[in-house]
């Protein structure tokens, strides 16, 4: 794991509609800032906005913490959305497409996972839920292409 | 200071009332020069001593109902709206609340000099002085309060407007309408969008309804979800709903997102979703030949 700026990171709350606006701007910001190209800027966006969603309505907010990374050359942005909301029971199927807790595609979750290089959750039932994505911006995306 | 407040107030409010109905004219002809009224009656200096009496007014009531400190008392009423406009007008030409609270401390310089300048013994002088100074002290606070009012209307108006604004739904051709989105869409605004072009689908007897997202930076799985319900309506209402405006970096986002919007009917632009209505209707759309001439 290369060894991210800790004074780089910007920590955002997420506990209304109008945060997640701000979280969207924030890492099409961050993300456009490291050269990333516009169609990985939509999907580090689209993915932030899904997990955003999921803290604010699942977990009952929280906030994400923005955190640039250098791996030698590579360049990259680590999101890490925390929530202490009841948790994600079983990982495994809230990754399953089409399977949503609240009503919606239930999609989030999965189709983040998609967008992004790297996707971990970290929750256990009752004790909140950590999602961390990662999205590199050199090593041309890998047939990493879903189903489409 | 040893006297109980109240009981010193008593009489220098009183006799700080008298000298403000006394001096009405002259605080007034001062204040209409001091920016915070200067800047805000710019046509006509008559204007400006006239609102400046108005809360001379005011604050004699106050001074002689002896609620100095007061920043409810019932006297301030009659020039809050007054107030209320100035902060306003402060508001928009871009001064903050702190400048604006400056240029209120500037009354009480004026008033005071002409304070100093009546024929009172030196104890009364000095109780009055400091009656007219926790007065000011009051008004200043209550222009804050109508500066934050202000502001804070300000901001709901344009929400309001932000929401009005958004949404409009335009007539491309006979039988076609069209809404171009800007923006994020959120539940609020899919809501409105919704409603305004079902509307416009009855009152104007659409039968293409066109839901342009250029302008939407981010389509995430709920805002699919949004245009998705949209399609629904429409096509219950018995209208063909295109979805177009559809970039290639939004495209791929879409499939990685695995969203299906097979049931969609889109197309790339603005202008092949009208081709494609025209067509629908049997319309015919061509170049004039060559030579013809315009009717």
């Amino acid at each position: 794991m290369p060894a991210p700026d800790p004074a780089a990171t910007t920590t955002m709350p997420i506990g209304s509609d109008a945060d997640l606006a701000w979280v969207r701007h924030r890492v099409r910001q961050c993300a456009a800032g490291l050269g990333f190209g516009l169609v990985q800027q939509t999907k580090l966006v689209t993915a932030a906005s899904e997990l955003a969603r999921n803290t604010l309505v699942h977990g009952g907010g929280g906030q994400v913490e923005i955190t640039p990374l250098a791996d030698g050359p590579r360049r990259g942005i680590r999101l890490a959305f925390t929530d202490s909301g009841p948790g994600i029971g079983d990982v495994d199927l809230a990754m399953t497409d089409g399977y949503s807790s609240a009503c919606g595609l239930g999609l989030g979750l999965g189709g983040a996972r998609r967008l992004v290089d790297e996707l971990t959750v970290d929750s256990r039932a009752g004790q909140g839920a950590v999602v961390t994505v990662v999205a590199w911006l050199t090593g041309a995306p890998t047939d990493r292409t879903g189903r489409g | 200071m040893q006297v109980p407040e109240q009981a010193a107030q008593g009489p220098a409010a009183r006799e700080l009332g008298d000298f403000l109905e006394r001096r009405r004219e002259q605080i007034a002809q001062r204040w209409a020069d001091v920016p915070l009224f200067r800047t805000v009656f710019t046509v006509s200096r008559d204007e400006a001593v006239e609102a400046c009496k108005v809360v001379v007014d005011a604050l004699r009531e106050v001074a002689s109902s002896g609620r100095l400190d007061d920043v409810a008392a019932p006297g301030f009423d009659p020039a809050r709206e007054q107030l209320g406009r100035m902060a306003a007008s402060r508001a928009r030409g871009g001064v903050s609340p702190a400048q604006v609270a400056n240029e209120a401390a500037g009354l009480r310089a004026a008033a005071a000099e002409l304070l100093r300048g009546e024929d009172l013994p030196a104890h009364e002088a000095r109780e009055a002085l400091l009656a007219l100074t926790v007065l000011m002290g009051t008004l200043r606070v209550v222009i804050m309060e109508t500066t934050v009012l202000a502001g804070d209307e300000l901001i709901a108006r344009q929400r309001q407007q932000l929401l009005e604004v958004a949404t409009p739904v335009i007539s491309l051709w006979e039988g076609v309408v069209a809404v171009p989105l800007i923006g994020t869409l959120d539940s609020a605004r899919s809501q409105v969008v919704m409603e305004s072009l079902l509307q416009a689908v009855v009152e104007r007897r659409a039968r293409h309804a066109i839901l342009d997202i250029t302008g939407v930076p981010t389509v995430d799985s709920l805002v699919a979800h949004h245009l998705m319900q949209t399609v629904a309506a429409v096509r219950l209402m018995g209208a063909e709903c295109i979805v177009s405006g559809i970039r290639p970096a939004i495209a791929q986002t879409i499939v990685h997102l695995g969203i299906d919007l097979s049931a969609v009917l889109t197309r790339g632009s603005l202008a092949d979703a009208l081709e494609y209505a025209l067509a629908r209707q049997g319309t015919e759309v061509s170049r004039r030949a060559a030579g013809a001439t315009p009717r």
